[in-house]
């Protein structure tokens, strides 16, 4: 492959990579936040060029992965409702629920449309007043101000017809509940640079401290990933713990403050479940009061749903870094892109997905080797 | 859906009150909304989009290598989210003016 044979060898990743082995006097264990970190890494074989110097554990940032299977069920029984327009990132419709999917909904008669932008669901709203149009908030810090300025534009313009499922997560909170894992191994982060883009990294600064856990914000892009590893390796081996900025082209301490503070306007802190992982206290965002009319779970009256999830899906193990997707038994066989079992195999940002497609590109036995490495 | 799209930034205007603007993406256009970098971008700045929002300003050289990079990782799938919401606008509006039913 064009694009990974160039990265291998490239001029500029190579003196980095040595640098990094020089650096590092033992392996350490790091995890990326961000699933376009966990795609970058996987497919630029980042983890096996520092073998032995680094372990990487791909981390929970994925929305799409992390999204509860009990909101995925909410989005299909909105979808099938005959007088709701479903509207939803087009990377949700094949995401798994108990039953079946957003796709396979659409094609049973569901009305479900995919939007680029959470605007596009309040325009629909607006040109068919005679319909319920919902669209499927989900995602991390990247998408909730987008999400939170429709919502209060729908206020604004009085669209009584438009409504959000909700189902929102944010990363600090994540990071505590990793670090205070009894089994956590991780030494050190990779923040997600485009999440920092918004919400700066003041919130990250007591979790460095707290965990004496070194936080380096970093981009999505190879070199900026092996520079944000050389960073975090720097602080282990000086035995600090502190948060620096890898992406400081796109990253300011304070973030974006007008997109926070629409946020904070239209969001409060709530417990939210991620797939995979369970229950994390203070870990999502739901609509304050003032905007109850357009949250869809109190709007059509969805109460707490009873799910399972499918026992043959090991998503949680491989969220917490316990099993390497190649290694699951369903991977590749039961499990693929085109019949996901779980989320992971679904998103190109999901661990599983990455793997698979390594493995279309270099072989199932190399991919497999790649994945038993720790 | 985590990752911006850098574009640039090829109409400025006013939906009452609400700034807006139309964003080239490697010549794939649309609508975004220009609030959360008011007062800082203007016509001809490249900003990164995500999900039809602007949320940083960045400049040329480190747009169109982005972009390239995101091109490369196939990363772009939002792009193609654009196209099947214009193809959606577009029946949407033919129903409309043919007076059909609109599903």
């Amino acid at each position: 492959m064009k694009y990974l044979s160039e990265y291998r060898d490239a001029s500029i990743a190579r003196p980095l990579i040595d640098r990094i082995r020089r650096t590092a006097s033992r392996p350490w264990t790091l995890m990326e936040v961000c699933g376009g970190q966990t795609h970058t890494i996987v497919r630029q074989g980042l983890d096996e060029l520092l073998e032995g110097a680094i372990e990487m554990i791909h981390g929970p940032g994925c929305p799409v992965c992390v999204t509860p299977l009990e909101q995925i069920d909410k989005a299909l029984i909105l979808a099938a409702r005959p007088d709701v327009i479903f509207t939803s990132f087009g990377d949700m419709l094949r995401v798994p629920g108990s039953d079946c999917d957003l796709q396979q909904v659409r094609s049973r008669g569901g009305n479900v449309r995919v939007v680029y932008s959470p605007l596009d669901a309040l325009e629909l709203a607006r040109r068919q007043p005679d319909r319920e149009v919902v669209f499927f908030a989900v995602g991390f810090e990247t998408t909730a101000p987008a999400n939170a300025m429709a919502v209060w534009r729908a206020r604004e313009l009085g669209v009584s017809n438009f409504s959000v499922l909700v189902s929102h997560v944010t990363v600090p909170p994540a990071i505590s509940a990793i670090m205070e894992s009894p089994d956590n191994r991780v030494q050190g982060f990779l923040a997600a640079g485009h999440v920092c883009t918004v919400m700066g990294w003041t919130e990250y600064e007591p979790l460095a401290e707290r965990y004496r856990v070194p936080i380096v914000v970093t981009g999505f892009e190879p070199l900026d990933i092996l520079e944000g590893m050389l960073m975090a390796v720097q602080q282990l081996e000086s035995g600090r713990h502190v948060v620096e900025n890898q992406y400081v082209r796109s990253v300011r301490r304070e973030g974006t403050p007008p997109a926070r503070l629409r946020v904070e306007d239209v969001f409060e802190l709530a417990d939210r479940k991620w797939r995979g992982i369970g229950e994390i206290p203070m870990s999502g965002l739901r609509l304050r009061d003032e905007f109850a009319a357009f949250d869809a779970e109190r709007k059509f009256g969805l109460g707490d749903l009873h799910v399972n999830e499918p026992a043959e899906c090991h998503a949680g193990e491989v969220l917490t870094g316990k099993l390497k997707p190649p290694l699951c038994p369903a991977f590749g066989a039961r499990c693929t892109p085109e019949h996901p079992l779980g989320a992971l195999m679904v998103s190109t940002e999901g661990a599983c997905a990455a793997y698979y497609h390594l493995a279309r590109y270099r072989g199932p036995a190399e991919a497999a080797t790649a994945g038993a490495v720790s | 859906m985590c990752l911006g799209i850098p574009g640039r930034i090829v109409e400025l205007r006013d939906d009452g009150g609400f700034p807006m603007g139309v964003v080239d993406f490697g010549g794939v256009r649309r609508e975004v909304c220009l609030s959360y970098v008011q007062g800082d971008a203007r016509l001809g700045d490249y900003v990164i989009v995500h999900v039809g929002f602007a949320i940083s300003k960045v400049d040329e050289a480190e747009a169109r290598r982005t972009f390239e990079v995101l091109r490369e990782m196939s990363q772009l799938d939002e792009l193609d989210w654009i196209g099947e919401v214009a193809a959606a606008s577009a029946a949407v509006q033919t129903a409309a003016t043919s007076g059909g039913a609109v599903s």
